[in-house]
């Protein structure tokens, strides 16, 4: 049991041995740097000088310009450019602000964390750089509440370049001054979505509001221009400043530019974080190569897998040669997400996978939206009956016309009853597990027990938080 | 059952001076009285109302949103086993169940001394570690049940003091308003209010 020590993400430049795609490290540089963390650590290892070249030598729009030329998609989950949100900004409407999302919760997603609680400095320089290009006076910094080590790191971090002139009045003698505030959650996945991010900012219950406009960059916090970016997207903007946008634009494939990270858990031998060239790398490579995953646990075999966290629809062995390219992985039927890869062997019992996402979006469902609140609830119960032995010949039927009423359809993208994506999400992992394993559901249904040479689990917790409303 | 103390009143003020509207500061300022008493009671509600300029009602609406907020007494430490699809298949609820074996009592509930919680959570973001637990949301990563005996051994004789403080502090290090704070934000903000 590692102590409270973040593991380093692996890169993959140098000793390529299996033929995988390479290329350099751009955000996890300082993830093996044992005070990388700190002021003094970054600096020393290149730090800031994208801000100081920023403020000194380039104009607002010149930033924007290179951030527009990377064609940098946003890593929390749409994968919309960056370069092209901030241009949705209208002109001249002031405040406006920026609002970085650390609330990362997606089932499989672990990455802004690591670079929060590794690099803050980084992160920070990112903000500063965006509210430079847009135009911000403020920022706001919202961390996930769970996350204590990374509101410490980021507090010191935020307290350090304060002291450093690098943020706040006259960042280093210019005339561009912007504050950035350090806030957190506690304790709400919706809170991921951008517009709940805000209502949680703004000391609301964290509940997506209605759209239009569809966009915050129109009406965000406090009803003013907000730019809402994810904590990975921002940490891209040093690299891309002291080298180019072309230069990030050129790393990998033209549908997904730049290096990108991604976290591949379950059953495989050596799960990780890895910093590999977006767009050509491919989930094989992620799972099979030695100086990634190593292959699948036992040497057994892939049975499904999720693509892009819980959220995603699952993929199979069959799209294993599929590249980690938005475009392709948006046409073959799902996403990448928050590049969360869930790797699930032979023995997985598919009810049991299924139902553990669906309990997720049930218990995190912010109740706003009725088919969501409901019939996410009702997924969960039915799929729990099935797998205490306890399915009716109906409920498969039934499972998937509540999936109707939430997604009508059932097409990806997914079409929505809801305001926001979060119960159409709870539709994926059933729609995924039934359509491909329908004889598991059946099999549940009809001796009380999931198909042999699977794997069972004790579960049995119900929602075990403590003394909660 | 307390308001908040003169310090955490200062504290407060502080973060209540940062945002360009007070209330943005709720969340942040409920952790505080979370921190003091190791959940949200009543009266601090009604204290962070007053100094916000909310009523009591619009706290405790935010505050029961989260799962975080605590409104009774829980343990000195909190243990969160996540048990979402990573954990799962790497065996969180075997652990699970081993932790309610070893205290004693179910998940969502507190021992009788009062030192420990279990709660069975969702993903906590170390989904390459699993199993992965949180104390007091300080990570343990790729737990056994011997790690766990070992994990609950060392909390009762306060060997671990010094990294896992009692449940309501997160952050041990906080944001300080600095000499050089813009305000531009803040004070273009009020320009907008005032129209």
């Amino acid at each position: 049991m590692p102590a409270d020590d973040p593991g380093a993400a692996n890169g993959s430049d140098g000793g390529a041995v299996s033929g995988v795609p390479t290329g350099p490290k751009l955000i996890t540089t300082r993830f093996d740097q044992a005070d990388g963390y700190t002021y003094d650590g970054y600096v020393r290892s290149g730090g800031y000088e994208a801000l100081r070249r920023a403020l000194t030598a380039m104009t607002p729009d010149a930033v924007h310009d290179q951030v527009k030329t990377s064609e940098i998609q946003g890593r929390g989950g749409a994968g919309f450019p960056a370069g092209v949100k901030w241009g949705f900004l209208p002109d001249g409407v002031f405040p406006r602000y920026i609002v970085v999302n650390g609330d990362e919760s997606e089932p499989g997603t672990y990455k802004d964390r690591m670079l929060m609680e590794l690099d803050p400095h980084q992160l920070i320089e990112g903000v500063v750089l965006a509210s430079y290009a847009v135009g911000a006076a403020q920022a706001f910094l919202y961390v996930r509440g769970e996350m204590a080590l990374a509101q410490e790191r980021i507090a010191q971090a935020l307290n350090d370049a304060y002291a450093n002139n690098l943020v706040g009045t006259n960042i280093l003698g210019t005339d561009f001054s912007v504050d950035i505030h350090l806030s957190w959650g506690a304790g709400a996945y919706i809170v991921g979505e951008e517009t709940a991010l805000i209502e949680s900012l703004e000391g609301e219950r964290g509940m997506p509001r209605l759209k239009p406009p569809f966009f915050p960059a129109a009406k965000g916090l406090y009803l003013q221009p907000t730019i809402v970016n994810n904590v990975e997207t921002l940490s891209n903007l040093p690299w891309i400043i002291n080298h180019s946008g072309q230069d990030f634009y050129d790393l990998a494939s033209p549908t997904s530019t730049g290096m990108r990270m991604f976290a591949v858990s379950g059953h495989v031998n050596a799960p990780g974080v890895f910093e590999v060239p977006n767009g050509t790398t491919t989930f094989r490579d992620l799972v099979e190569a030695p100086e990634y995953c190593g292959g699948v646990r036992n040497g057994r075999s892939v049975k499904a897998f999720i693509p892009g966290g819980a959220s995603a629809i699952w993929f199979f062995p069959e799209h294993l040669d599929l590249p980690l390219d938005k475009a392709t992985v948006d046409q073959a039927g799902s996403m990448l997400g928050s590049g969360a890869i869930v790797v699930m062997d032979d023995t997985t019992d598919m009810v049991a996978a299924c139902w553990r996402v669906v309990r997720f979006f049930a218990r995190e469902s912010c109740g706003k939206c009725t088919p969501c609140r409901e019939g996410t609830t009702w997924l969960e119960r039915i799929l729990k009956r099935m797998l205490d032995g306890n399915g009716r010949p109906e409920d498969l039927a039934t499972l998937v016309d509540v999936c109707e009423s939430i997604s009508p359809g059932l097409a990806w993208p997914p079409k929505q009853t809801t305001i926001c994506p979060l119960g159409p999400s709870a539709v994926s992992p059933i729609v995924s597990a039934v359509e491909r394993f329908r004889h598991e559901f059946d099999h549940y249904v009809e001796h009380g027990r999931p198909i042999d040479g699977v794997e069972r689990h004790a579960i049995h917790g119900t929602s075990g938080v403590a003394v909660h409303v | 059952m307390s308001r908040l103390s003169d310090h955490h009143v200062i504290v407060a003020n502080d973060i209540i001076a940062r945002c360009p509207r007070p209330k943005s500061a709720l969340i942040p300022v409920l952790h505080l009285a979370q921190e003091q008493d190791g959940y949200v009671s009543t009266d601090a509600m009604e204290h962070i109302a007053e100094l916000i300029g909310i009523t009591p009602a619009e706290v405790y609406g935010t505050a029961s949103f989260y799962e975080m907020f605590k409104f009774e007494p829980v343990g000195k430490y909190c243990i969160n086993v996540c048990t979402n699809i990573s954990c799962q298949l790497l065996g969180a609820w075997e652990l699970l169940e081993h932790a309610e074996e070893r205290l004693g009592i179910k998940s969502g509930s507190t021992t009788t001394d009062g030192m420990f919680t279990i709660e069975d959570v969702e993903c906590i973001a170390a989904c390459t570690e699993a199993p992965a637990l949180q104390v007091n949301y300080r990570y343990r990563y790729r737990v056994t049940n011997e790690d766990f005996d070992a994990l609950v051994d060392d909390l009762r004789n306060g060997a671990l003091d010094d990294e896992i403080p009692p449940h309501g502090t997160l952050a041990r290090v906080r944001q300080t308003t600095p000499d050089n704070w813009a305000d531009t934000g803040r004070r273009a903000q009020e320009a907008v209010d005032a129209r």
